[in-house]
């Protein structure tokens, strides 16, 4: 098989603040002498979306951990806004697979649990303004009082958004946080997660296995290969925003769909 | 042809019909009168004919004529209402017990690490033993008074909460988990506002176990302890030969574990508003 060549190489973008910055993170599970990172180098800067993608078990997942300081590295620098990540932050907004939300607490209820965890139930209440400008912002301004049973798996996550904006995180982590759905409902979700972003200027990282979502979200893609997990390429998408779903049939869509392809590809043959 | 062909052939609506069958379309109700009915009347059958001696089984008329019997001796308050007094006592005590010690034990297991590798292996021990056989050891320990069957009774609607508890405990899943970590949650606050709230299911079937194991626990304890309860009043009618006695009474104790048992049901649907997939009255 031919090597796969870079697929552009430009100068950098116009320099934003820098948000998290990753040097030389490497995680070695002790047990079983696993070597889940080698040496990641990132930054991510302030209203940047940055994706990574890779098979299961290229250690995406453990880097999504760190970032959130729910797992320490064994080497390496984790810094988010100057200050390094030893533990969970505020300043951090977390999202997953499955919408996670309470069942015995209604939608608004839910959106101001990360505020009734950390500041008491007073600090939720007083927070109750802010939670309904949010749900009218994803759509769901209606629902603030029903109870998650009677959402839909999309309105769900899109309450999840809701909980992970509530206190006005620097960074938001995403893991796989539309997988569960159907196809039609995580178009339409993308989209919306484009919008909120772009709204805010939110500083994003998602850890995906669809290229097509990686590519219509991202400003950059790291694709990741396993064993140890290292980072191969970093992959500027210079697609012009707002994107549309349109945007998946243009050639150029397709020439980077095609080009990662080919790289996860290489490492599936190895 | 016949119409049915022409009418498959004439290109117009399929049209389906399901047809449920005749069994599946009675209505609870008539269906429960009349199991009720076909039971009572083989049961009047092999009576009347003899079939059965009556020293074994006793008619339907006489069980009716002995149930108004002692209808009647509970509502003038007379020496059977002490009994079902004394055994309401018993049970209730014995489930106060077991709610607690089964919860906190649960709690235990489920929470702690010393808990699930030092605890759990002891409770499994002895909850494999037949726990009834501890009856004459509770006597022996806590006298012929209701203090030792209130023990037995807890002693056996103990671990059915533990259990559950400890596996409600478990309920939560890992994204949740991850959830309550990353925001920043400490351990006791995922404790009661992720892990409990989760198991509430779970501990609510527990306590549907252990509320049908207290009265078993009660009763046996009575059986084999004497004293003034209900299960006194049984054990003497049976020993008598009484036994359209021991029927009606045992009737009017299964009001008793049936007024717990929808005590716990109704607890449940109060507090276990979001979990609509329970099915009211069943075990599980």
């Amino acid at each position: 098989m031919a090597e796969v060549q870079p697929l552009r190489t430009q100068p950098a973008a116009p320099v934003a603040r820098p948000v998290y910055e990753i040097a030389r993170l490497s995680k070695t599970y002790a047990r079983n002498r696993l070597v889940a990172l080698e040496d990641v180098n990132l930054t991510i800067h302030k209203g940047e979306f940055v994706s990574v993608i890779g098979s299961s078990g290229c250690g995406k997942s453990t880097l999504l951990k760190i970032m959130a300081g729910l797992m320490p590295p064994t080497t390496g620098r984790v810094v988010l806004e100057g200050k390094p990540v030893v533990g969970t932050r505020p300043d951090i907004g977390m999202m997953f697979q499955q919408a996670t939300l309470l069942p015995w607490k209604t939608t608004i209820e839910n959106i101001t649990l990360p505020i009734e965890i950390r500041e008491g139930r007073g600090a939720a209440q007083a927070a109750r303004d802010k939670a309904m400008d949010l749900l009218q912002l994803v759509g769901l301004g209606d629902f603030a009082n029903v109870y998650p049973g009677e959402l839909s798996g999309g309105m769900a996550q899109r309450a999840s958004i809701c909980r992970m904006l509530v206190s006005d995180p620097a960074m938001l982590l995403l893991d796989e946080p539309f997988s569960a759905l159907d196809e039609l409902t995580r178009d339409f979700m993308n989209m919306e997660l484009q919008r909120i972003c772009s709204e805010r200027n939110a500083t994003t990282f998602l850890v995906t296995h669809s290229l097509a979502e990686a590519v219509i979200l991202s400003d950059r893609i790291l694709v990741m290969k396993a064993r140890p997990g290292h980072i191969v390429e970093d992959i500027k998408i210079d697609l012009p925003r707002p994107r549309t779903l349109e945007m998946i049939n243009t050639p150029q869509f397709g020439e980077i769909v095609a080009h990662i392809r080919d790289l996860l590809g290489k490492e599936a043959s190895e | 042809m016949t119409d049915a062909t022409q009418m498959n052939d004439s290109g117009g609506d399929t049209v389906w019909v399901e047809h449920e069958a005749l069994i599946d379309r009675i209505p609870r109700s008539v269906a429960m009168i009349f199991l009720f009915v076909v039971v009572v009347g083989i049961w009047d059958l092999v009576t009347r004919m003899g079939w059965v001696n009556a020293i074994i089984l006793p008619t339907p008329a006489e069980t009716w004529a002995d149930l108004i019997f002692v209808g009647k001796n509970l509502i003038a308050g007379e020496y059977m209402l002490d009994a079902l007094w004394t055994t309401t006592l018993t049970v209730f005590y014995g489930f106060l017990i077991a709610v607690t010690i089964g919860f906190s034990l649960g709690v235990l297991v489920g929470e702690t690490k010393f808990g699930e590798r030092a605890v759990m292996p002891y409770l499994v021990a002895i909850d494999t033993m037949p726990k009834v056989a501890f009856a004459p050891l509770f006597i022996a320990w806590l006298g012929f008074d209701i203090a030792s069957k209130v023990a037995l009774a807890a002693f056996i609607a103990t671990f059915p909460i533990v259990v559950a508890t400890a596996a409600g405990l478990y309920a939560a899943s890992e994204n949740e988990r991850m959830l309550f970590k990353s925001i920043g949650a400490s351990r006791m606050q995922t404790l009661l506002r992720l892990k409990l709230p989760t198991g509430l299911p779970y501990i609510f079937t527990g306590l549907k176990i252990a509320s049908v194991g207290v009265m078993a626990g009660a009763i046996t304890g009575e059986f084999l302890g004497g004293g003034k309860g209900f299960g006194a009043l049984i054990r003497q009618s049976a020993s008598q030969l009484d036994t359209p006695r021991v029927f009606a009474l045992i009737l009017y104790l299964s009001l008793l574990g049936l007024a717990l048992y929808f005590t716990v049901v109704w607890a449940q649907r109060r507090f276990v508003f979001w979990n609509k997939s329970d099915r009211p009255g069943g075990v599980a």
